[in-house]
């Protein structure tokens, strides 16, 4: 095609503070194309979303609409510029119904129901309010109001991620015609049969830049993905692991989970975790994981399904609960876990203080041996003693993941705790958990970076949907299968489920099915 | 989210400033309670001297404490306006009472409203989750109300001053040649009490850490309700025994003794360095935060500024210590 | 109809909790009659303007502090420039009053806004500024009020054609109140402006992505706040004759009102009908209890715990609606 770019973005880059979010991401959509932007965990994509749609503003870059350089301050300015996004939360107002919703953005309620209709809702009532629409209708009501007013560019974030078979059909439907009448869409999936299906190109984000922009034919599928993981595909070396290790006999399990369900985030999800091992979690963002450690950490009280704890069944209400039971959380975020103002020691003996009886005076040498012992065990760069914020961002998870070690606790749940933080300190934090399980301890570790499994895991934990896709031995768990796993195709399933089968294969079905569910 | 780490560079001056002063706030605070004596002295020549500072330090004392009410509070992120109603009802009980009834009983009787009114904030604050303010606010009301009610029963048997707090609010005896207040008897050990709670005892660790980042204390095992309310059951004893001195000071039971203290308490635990927002601060700055502002109090009386310069000036330093605070935070 | 039921539920029960109280009140005295009510109208009336206040903003999901002292500040000014002078200066005075409300309640927003302070740090700083300047404006209790300010709520309205006796429960308080109201809240309710207050309060981060503009939205939340408090403010001074400096029982009355009257303390939800029936039913009771015979101090003790009981099954709603 030689016509001229709708959407013509490049060099865009975003920092926050240090870290850099985008560094130099480009995004080219021709007129009447449906084109796919993709990237693993953390690439960039919803940063590069939130900067086309003015929710923030780049620190660099050029974005040209037809051809003119326009300056996207606010949701407003880019709805002026002719760029719509539907995102993954539904952005109606909740307590307003759906005309209300239809004025305040000033959208032509004729069109929007000629939509509603197409897209497969016959009977709405728009004097609902927003609140009481299930999730399922209130997405495609959020598509639906962006049709309405015929935008030039229109961004789907995982449009299709909680919906129902038959409405995501007419979703995809409506979508492909977008393009046909010359409207161009950007399209964000994690689901391969649905970007098959649709999209004539496919943007390939990696570490906030753009690595690649393919042409999506027959078997570009091992294309993406190699693009998606860069370099690194060349299989890794498996943790250094005592022989010793492995032919001790399996452990009694120390957690046995089964049929854990959590709302609809999270259905019929069964492992256990024994002592001595590394567990592994990969997931894509969202598909249930934070529900999972969640319930496992006395956060979020489960739906459905048994935790048991050393063979007995538990119920946590509070984490204080999975703490008396051995279990501790260390969140991914660390601004979740910390008393930012605080001091390290104050931060690593905060458990110390929980129960009711210990609000008396501190044994302050106690406390300061069990601290420095914990502190000198991770090496954490304590010269910024004031408070946990000045620290870096490696030293800070350091801090999170001491705690639980000064509180000799059994289990530790780690979610993503290398994220954001120096390739040094990310070794360290390998190290650790592998000499904890070697002490016997057990640890349960999300990870969004897949070549950690192999440093780290015993076996890997694949989630897709809310569901288990397959339990990995970590011999098997090399970064094309776990990346198709994730992606919800399970082990050998590579030939039957690719890029280009059917769409309505089993994967989409059964997550259509759980869709389903969210719907009452 | 992919990271590129940069290596800290020399910090500007002005954040090096911002982080002096966050370190050590108490330094430019005792700076400015000198430069306000020294400004009095200007003004008045001759005012500062031994009688007038003992008379400073006699009525910055019942502000001092209930400032340490506010400073516990506000290091949770809360507030409790409650103090002024409780130690009004404490000093009015206390002064009835005595007429007729043993000074023990009477001082249990004293702190009961103290006790209730306590654990009504914190379960209504820890359980329900009821902003603070409003909380407590509501709780003045019915305290109010209560001791209305109780006034019109006590009518008749009069009240009087125990000897015992009017030689604590009003007495001083001479030591090491100075005329040490007697109030300083009680609220030097109180201080150093507070002090140590917040700095050495697990229940202050607590109060700093539930103020900072809730969630983390929560993913710590810790119980947010019962740290709340044992916080406003203590602050509103303070409160109480606030109310017995204070009115060993006044010497005059009044329905509103303590009420003109509770603005400025919060004021004092502002300046004192206390965040609003919890998770930082301390006692001491708070005890200067008092005596900065009973100088100050002086100081526009001498120079004749009307109460309502004084409620705004007030106001307004609550605002602007708090918005300048919110920029130290932010520039970390 | 329902949806009529389902939105207007709480209101409807209100208003049968409101029949009932009356009722009652009517068997406890059953010479409660329309001079009573004039008089119940009459002493609502600053309690009401206070409720829509804090109702505007805590539908945009704040919280107005300041609402007392500032009705405290304006009923000073009204009285302290009324006071001796002509009955046609109160013409220019009544807007000149209203315009100082909405402009402060405005300020209100600003600081909120460009501070990043949150609402309640902001409003309870310019509580005490407001009651400073109030008391600058006026020492003591004093001042007067134009006389024409004064008959506007006293008396009932006459409506030619009608029997005095329906006419007797029309008291001029009433209409006076409804009037200001609607004139304000109709047209705001079915505005463009209406509908962001309820956004932002609702879902701020939905109302930024349907292009709201937040931060202007908010400071106009504060600055009708303003203006509905400078209204209760000259209702105060239209009653009593004179202004007082000192604050009186508003603000927490209005945050009980507001919860009372089913609008949510997170935002977004609920009307203005809720709260001002909602001032009626706490107002009422408090007639009944002063017809039993009940000490005037426990009837305040009575109400206090009823406020307090209201906002924390309030708040605990709000709690359990996070969940």
């Amino acid at each position: 095609m030689t016509t001229s770019p709708l959407l013509d973005a490049s060099g865009v880059a975003k920092n926050y503070g240090a870290v850099a979010a985008l560094r130099d991401a480009s995004l080219s959509v021709l007129p009447g194309e449906v084109h796919a932007l993709m990237g693993a965990n953390g690439a960039g994509k919803s940063t590069l979303v939130k900067i086309l749609t003015g929710a923030i503003s780049a620190n660099a870059g050029r974005i040209l609409i037809r051809g003119e350089a326009r300056d996207i301050r606010s949701p407003a300015a880019a709805r002026r510029a002719g760029l719509l996004p539907v995102y993954q939360e539904p952005s109606l107002i909740p307590d307003l119904d759906v005309l209300s919703n239809l004025r305040l953005t000033g959208t032509p309620v004729e069109p929007f129901r000629a939509w509603v209709r197409e897209l497969g809702i016959p009977d709405l009532d728009l004097r609902d309010t927003a609140r009481d629409i299930p999730l399922a209708v209130l997405r495609v009501l959020d598509l639906a109001r962006a049709l309405a007013v015929e935008p030039d560019v229109l961004l789907l974030d995982e449009m299709t991620a909680a919906l129902p078979a038959n409405l995501a059909e007419k979703v995809l439907e409506v979508v492909r015609r977008q393009g046909d009448a010359g409207r161009s869409v950007i399209f964000i999936s994690h689901r391969f049969v649905e970007i098959a299906a649709l999209c004539d190109r496919a943007t390939v984000l990696r570490d906030g830049a753009t690595v690649g922009v393919v042409d999506i034919e027959p078997g570009v599928e091992e294309k993406i993905v190699e693009l998606m993981l860069g370099t690194r595909i060349v299989k890794t070396h498996v943790a250094a692991r005592s022989v010793a290790d492995k032919a001790r006999p399996p452990a009694r399990p120390r957690i046995t989970v089964k049929n854990l369900r959590v709302g609809t985030k999270l259905s019929d999800v069964s492992f256990d975790l024994a002592d001595g091992e590394v567990a592994g979690v990969v997931a894509l963002e969202g598909q249930g994981q934070d529900e999972l450690f969640a319930a496992l950490a006395g956060s979020i009280k489960p739906s459905g399904g048994t935790i048991e704890v050393d063979g007995s069944p538990v119920k946590f209400t509070h984490p204080i609960d999975a703490i008396r039971s051995g279990i501790a959380y260390v969140p991914g975020d660390r601004s979740e876990a910390l008393a930012m103002q605080r001091s390290v020691r104050e931060n690593i003996a905060l458990p110390f203080s929980a129960a009711l009886r210990n609000w008396g005076p501190i044994h302050m040498r106690k406390e300061r041996a069990t601290v420095a012992s914990a502190i000198e065990r991770l090496q954490i760069d304590t010269r910024a003693q004031g408070e946990v914020q000045r620290l870096s961002g490696g030293n800070q998870q350091k801090v999170t993941i001491a705690r639980w070690i000064a509180a000799d606790a059994r289990t530790i749940l780690c979610f993503d705790p290398t994220r954001g933080i120096d390739v040094g300190t990310k070794q360290e934090i390998y190290h650790l958990m592998r000499e904890l399980a070697g002490n016997g301890k057990s640890v349960l570790f999300y990870t969004s970076e897949l070549e950690e499994v192999q440093r780290v895991c015993d076996r890997v934990i694949v989630i897709f949907g809310g569901r288990l896709v397959d339990i990995f031995p970590v011999e098997e768990a090399d970064e094309p299968a776990l990346m198709r796993a994730a992606y919800g195709l399970p082990r050998g399933a590579k030939a039957d489920v690719g890029i280009l089968a059917d769409p309505h294969s089993s994967t989409q079905a059964s997550n259509a099915s759980d869709a389903a569910e969210a719907t009452p | 989210m992919s990271s590129t780490a940069i290596t800290p560079s020399p910090l500007p001056l002005g954040r090096r400033a911002k982080r002096f002063m966050a370190d050590r706030p108490l330094i430019p605070l005792i700076i400015l309670l000198v430069i306000l004596v020294v400004i009095l002295q200007i003004l008045r020549p001759g005012i500062v001297n031994e009688r007038w500072i003992a008379n400073t330090i006699k009525f910055a004392i019942p502000l001092a404490i209930l400032a340490g009410c506010q400073t516990m509070t506000m290091l949770t992120g809360g507030i409790d306006l409650s103090v002024g109603t409780v130690a009004t009802m404490s000093a009015f009980i206390m002064a009835t009472q005595i007429v007729n009834q043993d000074p023990a009983v009477a001082f249990l009787l004293a702190m009961m409203p103290a006790v209730l009114i306590g654990l009504v904030n914190g379960i209504g604050v820890g359980v329900f989750r009821v902003h603070p303010l409003i909380m407590t606010l509501g709780t003045t009301l019915i305290g109010t109300g209560c001791l209305q009610v109780y006034q019109r029963t006590v009518i008749a048997s009069g009240a009087k001053i125990p000897d015992f707090l009017a030689w604590l609010g009003t007495g001083v005896t001479p030591m090491l040649g100075f005329a040490l207040p007697n109030a300083l008897l009680l609220f030097v050990p109180l201080a150093a009490l507070i002090v140590f709670t917040l700095a050495r005892t697990g229940f202050g660790r607590l109060l700093y850490a539930v103020g900072d980042n809730e969630r983390a204390t929560r993913l710590s095992g810790v119980q947010y309700w019962q740290v709340i309310t044992a916080l406003y059951v203590t602050s509103s004893l303070l409160a109480g025994i606030t109310g017995l001195l204070y009115i060993g000071l006044i010497k005059a039971p009044s329905l509103s003794l303590a009420e003109p203290l509770v603005l400025p308490s919060v004021a004092a635990a502002v300046i004192g360095g206390t965040s609003i927002f919890g998770g930082r601060g301390g006692y001491t700055g708070t005890i200067i935060g008092a005596l900065i502002l009973t100088v100050l109090t002086t100081l526009l009386t001498i120079l004749q500024m009307p109460e309502g310069a004084r409620r705004i000036l007030f106001g307004l330093i609550v605002l602007f210590v708090t918005a300048a605070y919110l920029r130290i935070v932010e520039d970390k | 109809m329902n949806h009529f039921l389902r939105r207007q539920g709480w209101v409807t029960g209100l208003f049968a909790l409101l029949i009932v109280l009356f009722i009652a009140t009517k068997i406890i005295q059953p010479g409660y009659g329309s001079g009573d009510f004039g008089s119940l109208a009459r002493a609502v009336l600053p309690y009401a303007f206070a409720v829509a206040a804090q109702t505007v903003v805590v539908i945009a999901g704040g919280i107005d502090l300041s609402v007392a002292a500032m009705m405290a500040l304006t009923s000073v000014t009204a009285a302290s420039m009324m006071a001796g002078a002509s009955e046609e200066y109160a013409l220019f005075v009544v807007p000149f009053v209203l315009a100082m409300g909405f402009v402060l309640g405005a300020f209100n927003g600003l600081l909120i806004v460009v501070t990043r302070v949150p609402d309640i740090v902001v409003t309870l700083a310019m509580l005490f500024v407001l009651q400073g300047a109030a008391l600058l404006v006026l020492g003591a209790p004093g001042g007067g009020a134009a006389e024409w300010l004064k008959a506007l709520i006293s008396g009932t309205v006459p409506i030619p054609g009608l029997p005095a006796a329906i006419d007797a429960w029309l008291p001029k308080a009433l209409l006076v109140l409804i009037v200001c109201l609607c004139v304000i809240w109709i047209p705001l309710r079915r505005s463009r402006l209406g509908l962001s207050i309820y956004a932002i309060g609702s879902s701020e981060l939905a109302a930024f992505r349907s292009g709201v503009p937040v931060a202007r939205t908010r400071v106009i939340a504060y600055a009708l706040s303003g203006l509905f408090a400078a209204m209760g403010g000259l209702a105060l001074t239209m009653s009593t004759g004179i202004g007082a400096p000192i604050p009186g029982p508003y603000l927490l009355a209005s945050v009980a009102a507001v919860v009372l009257g089913g609008v949510a303390l997170g935002g977004g939800k609920g009307g203005l009908l809720g709260p001002i029936v909602a001032v009626f039913v706490l107002r009422l009771v408090r007639t009944d209890l002063t017809l039993l015979a009940i000490d005037p101090n426990v009837t305040a003790i009575i109400e206090g715990a009823i406020m307090v009981a209201v906002v924390m099954f309030g708040a605990f709603i709000t709690m359990r609606g996070r969940q």
